[in-house]
């Protein structure tokens, strides 16, 4: 049996079997490849470095569990950057399966930084209706989010006091897995309110937002668990993505193999058909 | 009257919301404010339908012993479960150690993880069995997508060090990103938007009315 039969005919199971130890043995042994920044990432880093310190930035986590891997450790890390800055960081969330998974992140990072919740920073949870809240928040953020992710009222809460609408943010930092998200961000939020306006989003979604990065309606982009990784690298952490992307490049170089290895048994059979 | 009311109020709607694009006075934005807040409302009366919805979809679906009736069965009685659990811990079913929050970290966020992860076993597989290179475009295709993977993580990076920095896989990638995947991109949301513009003016102008009652 040829090599190319034998491709052909390989079990989806050794498939598999290959694909799950490329991803399990590197997070078990890291490789420690070394990471350097991409433009956006350095973008997206420097937009937050020359935010003035003390100032109110809104952060809209738009994302679930699914997406965990790629989105928690740029919510992590940028949450560490803003609280450094001694930002106040209002906390939003659009997509339905999120609150829970964002308020856990929030006060896990908030804990280890030891802000004051209300005071340093606020999560006003979930809110349904996509674009028609994010339009509301350009009149007031309080009236779209009346109450807190604990039920607590938001007019009372003290980093709220100076909280009234976009134009009381210095920047939006939207972490998002699809829609609603970024892309709804910059169409309706972008333009109309003219809030500088930064994206961390999933590697699938990220080709998709670079018009909007070259335009400068994005100051930066993070792009995936690349983009996360590279983040970390620049703010000196070796956190998720940084481990997780040792695992990423094995199970990328497997994949690229495999539609090489699989086009290379396809004409070595039809080279056999025609002769 | 029937039909020119909801066209009459589908107008004026779509027509506040342009003008309070543009005029920043309260004539605008009060009325406008209120369209948002009401499209809020609405979308949230819409979740509640949704729900309403697929409990008599799937309930009819296990009556009729319909092929994967067991898979509705656990569908209802998790909708079932979970929302009866939030009714009854009431405003703080989000607090930490509720019954609801035990449900979203053990049941939901365990399951729709696994089923991200799945995704690496099925494209590594799918790029094996069915990634195939018949045509010049599909060799641009395959030859992009290999420079864009290997070139987004750092093995690429690694591999092609000792080239000249123009050359590198991940200089490439950025490329391919900023030049020919952001031309064809910028192309299609203009195009896109063009096509947003064109049917809400016919929406605002009552040409388009299918949303009415399914008619052209």
């Amino acid at each position: 049996m040829s090599l190319a039969t034998s491709f052909e005919r390989l079990d989806r199971r050794w498939i598999h079997a290959v694909t799950g130890l490329l991803v399990l043995l590197p997070l078990l042994l890291p490789l420690n490849f070394p990471l350097g920044p991409s433009p956006p990432v350095r973008a997206y880093h420097d937009a937050i470095t020359a935010l003035p310190a003390g100032s109110t930035v809104l952060m809209s986590c738009d994302f679930d569990p699914a997406s965990r891997p790629e989105l928690e450790p740029m919510t992590r890390t940028t949450l560490r950057q803003l609280f450094r800055r001694h930002c106040k960081v209002v906390v939003v969330v659009l997509y339905p399966g999120g609150a829970r998974l964002v308020d856990w992140i929030v006060q896990d990072v908030a804990r280890e930084n030891r802000q004051v919740d209300g005071v340093d920073y606020v999560n006003l949870g979930y809110k349904a209706g996509n674009e028609a809240v994010m339009v509301l928040m350009g009149q007031s953020i309080p009236g779209a989010f009346p109450r807190d992710h604990n039920g607590r009222d938001a007019t009372r809460l003290p980093i709220m006091q100076s909280v009234r609408n976009y134009s009381s943010c210095a920047m939006l930092v939207s972490l998002s897995v699809g829609y609603p998200g970024t892309r709804e961000y910059v169409q309706q939020v972008r333009g109309r309110f003219h809030i500088p306006i930064i994206a961390g989003v999933t590697a699938v979604s990220a080709p998709t937002l670079y018009p909007y990065l070259q335009t400068g309606q994005l100051r930066g982009m993070l792009g995936g668990m690349s983009g996360a990784a590279e983040y970390e690298d620049l703010r000196f952490e070796r956190g998720m993505a940084s481990r997780g992307m040792d695992a990423q490049s094995l199970a990328h170089v497997f994949i690229a193999l495999c539609i090489v290895f699989g086009n290379l048994a396809q004409w070595e059979r039809k080279r056999k058909e025609a002769a | 009257m029937k039909r020119e009311i909801p066209l009459f109020v589908t107008a004026a709607a779509g027509l506040f919301m342009i003008l309070s694009f543009f005029v920043p006075h309260q004539a605008v934005s009060v009325p406008a404010d209120f369209l948002q807040q009401s499209a809020i409302i609405i979308v949230a009366f819409g979740i509640v339908l949704g729900g309403a919805n697929l409990l008599r979809v799937n309930l009819a679906g296990v009556v009729r012993r319909q092929p994967g009736w067991p898979y509705r069965l656990v569908l209802i009685a998790g909708l079932v479960v979970t929302v009866a659990l939030g009714l009854i811990e009431g405003r703080d079913f989000q607090a930490a150690g509720t019954r609801s929050t035990w449900i979203y970290d053990q049941v939901y966020s365990s399951m729709s993880s696994a089923m991200f992860a799945l995704l690496a076993f099925f494209i590594a597989s799918a790029a094996f069995r069915a990634f195939r290179i018949r045509t010049a475009e599909a060799v641009l295709l395959a030859a992009a997508a290999l420079i864009v993977m290997m070139g987004r993580v750092p093995l690429g990076g690694v591999l092609t060090a000792g080239l000249p920095r123009e050359l590198r896989v991940e200089t490439i990638a950025q490329w391919i990103l900023d030049v020919p995947q952001n031309a064809a991109n910028r192309a299609i949301l203009i195009g896109a938007a063009l096509g947003v513009m064109a049917t809400g003016l016919r929406v605002i102008l009552g040409i388009e009315r299918s949303y009415l009652s399914g008619e052209d």
